[in-house]
C-alpha cells in the first residue's frame, strides 16, 4: 500500500476533559449550558485552579456551590468574577447532582491566560 | 398431622400448581417462556418447570417426608398467554429464599436453569426474567465500584465515556499493542481495551502486555492532562492466574481490569469483584458467549437476566449491545436491561420487557457499553440511547480512519463533545444528527474525514429475538 499524501499528522492536544475538544464557547452557548444545569435540578458551582494543577483532584471553590440559585445571570456573573480574580486560572462551571453526590455537568469555561 | 408415604408417580400439577399464591417479598420470582410437548396440559408442564427448578424430582420418594416440602417448595403461580404466540406461554414461579445460598449468583442459576432445561416434556424453555428479592440481594457483593466511585476516579463527568478495543485483535507483539494504546488514548479516548480474545498467547503473553500498555497509559495522561486506562484483561485459565494478573495491573498503577464473565463463570467473576473492591480496581466486563444463551426467542435465557446477574456478582462496567451497530438488539428491550444495570428501582414494564417490579436497594449502578460496529454517523442516537452513564466504544470506527487511531480518536471526541453540548442546549440529536455533525466537522478536519470515510456503511438488519407483543 504506497504512502498516500493526503494523510494529516495528528498531534496531540492538552485538553481539559469533558468540551476539551470544541472551540472556545460563545456566550450564548454558555447560557444554554447553564440553562441545563439548572432545568435538571442540580447546583451550579465555580472552580478554579493554577494550570500546574489542573489534573488535582480538588479545584479551589470559588465561594460555595450555588445551592438553589435558578438565576442564569447571577451565575455568569460568579463565572466572570472569578476569572477576573484569577485570571492566571482555569475556571470551570460544575453542575452538582447531590442524588448521584456525581457532577452532571462539569467544562472549563475560562482558560488560564 | 403427619404424611403417609404413598410410592410411585405422582401429577406435577397436584403439588407445583398453586394458583392461589400470593408471593412473599422475600421470594425469589422467575417468568419462563415454557413451549411444551403436544398435549401435555400447561398447568402440569408448569407444574413441572417449577418442580424440577426446585425440590422435585420425577418420583415419589420417601425422605420428602423427612421434611416440611412446604417450605422449600418452587410453586407456579400464575400463568400467561405469550402475545402473538399460541404454542408457548409464560408460567410465573415463587421461589423461597430458603433455597439459595447468601451472596451465590452460581448457586441461582444452578438451581433455575440447571437440569430443568434438558427436561422431556419441554420442547423448549426460555427464562425471561428474575425479580431479586431484596433479602436476597444484600447478601450479593454488587459492582466493586459503581458509577459515582468510577466518574470520581477518572475524572469524567457529563457525558458519555469513550473507548475502543485494540485492533487488529489477534497477532500483535506487546510493543506494537502498546503502540496503539498510546495513539488512542493520545487521540482524545478515556479507555482501551484488551479484546476478548487476547488472554496469554504466544504471540504477547500478558506481562509483556501489560507493560507496555502501562507505559502506554502514562504517556498519553502526562501528554494530554487527562484521566486514561485501559481494560487489561485478567481472564485466564484458573483463579490462581487471573489473580496474579490482577496484582500484576495493581502494580503497574493501572486504574481499571477486564473479565470475561461467562466463560470465565460467575463463581470467578464474583471472586474477582470482590478483589477489585479491596483493591481499589475498576472491573469492565466483556459478555462472550451470551448469544448462545441469550438469542433464541424461545430458549435458553434472556440477557436482562444475565445482566442483573452481573450487577449482583459485580462489574463496573457491562458490554449491552449497540442497538445500532453490528451486533443483535432491539431498542426497547436494551434500554429494559440497561435501566436494570444502573437505576436503583426499576419497575414492571412488558413493553421493555421487564416481567418484575425490581428493587436495587443501595447496590451501585453499572456502566451499559456500547461496542461493535459502530462510528461517527451513529454517534448522535448513542448518545440519545444510553444517556451520559455509559461507555462508546469505536474499534473499526477508530483504527479504520485515514490518518490513524490517533485522528479517528479524536473525530469521535469531537463527534461525541458536539452532540452533548447540543442535547444540552435542548436540540433533538437524532432528528437533527446531520446537522451537528457536519457544525462540528468544520472545526475538526479528523472528523470531517471520518465522516466522509463511513458515510455509507449501515447494518440494517432485522432483529431475531422480539418482545413479545401483537
Amino acid at each position: 500500500m504506497p504512502f498516500k499524501s493526503t494523510v494529516g499528522d495528528y498531534q496531540t492536544v492538552a485538553t481539559l476533559e469533558t468540551f476539551g475538544f470544541l472551540p472556545p464557547m460563545s456566550q450564548d452557548e454558555i447560557y444554554d449550558q447553564i440553562a441545563y444545569i439548572i432545568a435538571q435540578g442540580w447546583s451550579p458551582l465555580v472552580e478554579h485552579v493554577h494550570p500546574s494543577r489542573s489534573m488535582a483532584t480538588y479545584w479551589s471553590y470559588w465561594k460555595l456551590p450555588f445551592f438553589g440559585e435558578k438565576d442564569l445571570g447571577v451565575i455568569v456573573s460568579e463565572l466572570e468574577a472569578c476569572h477576573r480574580a484569577y485570571p492566571d486560572h482555569h475556571v470551570r462551571l460544575v453542575g452538582y447532582d447531590a442524588y448521584t453526590q456525581s457532577q452532571g455537568s462539569c467544562f472549563v469555561v475560562f482558560e488560564a491566560r | 398431622m403427619s404424611k403417609k408415604y404413598d410410592a410411585g408417580v405422582k401429577e406435577y400439577r397436584d403439588t407445583y400448581w398453586t394458583p392461589d399464591y400470593i408471593p412473599l417479598d422475600t421470594d425469589l420470582l422467575a417468568c419462563f417462556k415454557v413451549t411444551g410437548q403436544e398435549g401435555v396440559p400447561k398447568e402440569e408442564v408448569a407444574a413441572a418447570v417449577a418442580a424440577e427448578s426446585s425440590t422435585g424430582t420425577w418420583s415419589t420418594v420417601w425422605s420428602e417426608l423427612l421434611t416440611d416440602l412446604d417450605f422449600y417448595k418452587g410453586r407456579c403461580y400464575r400463568i400467561e398467554d405469550v402475545p402473538g404466540d399460541k404454542e408457548s406461554f409464560y408460567a410465573f414461579i415463587a421461589y423461597p429464599l430458603d433455597l439459595f445460598e447468601e451472596g451465590s449468583i452460581t448457586n441461582v442459576l444452578t438451581s433455575l436453569v440447571g437440569n430443568v432445561f434438558g427436561f422431556k416434556a419441554l420442547r423448549h424453555l426460555r427464562l425471561e426474567d428474575i425479580r431479586f428479592p431484596m433479602a436476597f440481594i444484600k447478601t450479593c457483593p454488587g459492582p466493586p465500584n459503581g458509577i459515582c466511585v468510577e466518574r470520581d476516579r477518572m475524572n469524567k463527568y457529563g457525558r458519555p465515556l469513550l473507548g475502543c478495543t485494540i485492533k487488529p485483535k489477534l497477532g500483535l507483539s506487546g510493543k506494537n499493542y502498546g503502540r496503539v494504546v498510546y495513539e488512542c488514548l493520545r487521540g482524545g479516548l478515556d479507555f482501551t481495551k484488551d479484546d476478548e480474545n487476547i488472554n496469554s498467547q504466544p504471540f504477547q503473553r500478558w506481562q509483556n502486555r501489560f507493560e507496555f500498555v502501562a507505559e502506554a497509559v502514562q504517556l498519553a495522561q502526562e501528554e494530554t492532562g487527562e484521566k486514561k486506562g485501559h481494560y487489561l484483561n485478567c481472564t485466564a485459565a484458573t483463579p490462581e492466574e487471573m489473580y496474579e494478573r490482577a496484582e500484576f495491573a495493581k502494580e503497574l498503577g493501572q486504574p481499571i481490569i477486564m473479565h470475561d464473565y461467562i466463560t470465565g463463570g460467575f463463581t470467578a467473576n464474583t471472586g474477582l469483584s470482590k478483589w477489585c473492591r479491596k483493591n481499589g480496581m475498576l472491573l469492565h466486563i466483556h459478555r462472550a458467549m451470551h448469544a448462545v444463551i441469550d438469542r433464541h426467542p424461545k430458549h435458553g435465557i434472556h440477557f436482562r437476566v444475565l445482566a442483573k446477574c452481573l450487577r449482583l456478582s459485580g462489574g463496573d462496567q457491562l458490554h449491552t449491545g449497540t442497538v445500532v451497530g453490528k451486533l443483535e438488539g432491539d431498542r426497547q428491550t436494551t434500554l429494559g436491561f440497561i435501566d436494570q444495570l444502573r437505576e436503583s428501582f426499576v419497575p414492571e414494564d412488558r413493553s421493555r420487557g421487564n416481567f418484575f417490579d425490581q428493587d436495587w436497594g443501595s447496590m451501585p449502578g453499572v456502566f451499559a457499553v456500547a461496542s461493535g460496529g459502530i462510528h461517527v454517523w451513529h454517534m448522535p442516537a448513542l448518545v440519545a440511547i444510553f444517556g451520559d452513564d455509559s461507555v462508546l466504544q469505536f474499534g473499526g470506527g477508530t483504527h479504520g480512519h485515514p490518518w490513524g487511531s490517533a485522528a479517528g480518536a479524536a473525530a469521535n471526541r469531537v463527534a461525541l463533545e458536539a452532540c452533548v453540548k447540543a442535547r444540552n442546549a435542548g436540540r433533538e440529536i437524532e432528528k437533527e444528527s446531520r446537522d451537528i455533525l457536519m457544525e462540528a466537522a468544520k472545526h475538526s478536519p479528523e472528523l470531517a474525514i471520518a465522516l466522509e470515510t463511513w458515510k455509507e456503511i449501515k447494518f440494517e438488519f432485522d432483529t431475531v429475538d422480539k418482545l413479545d407483543v401483537n
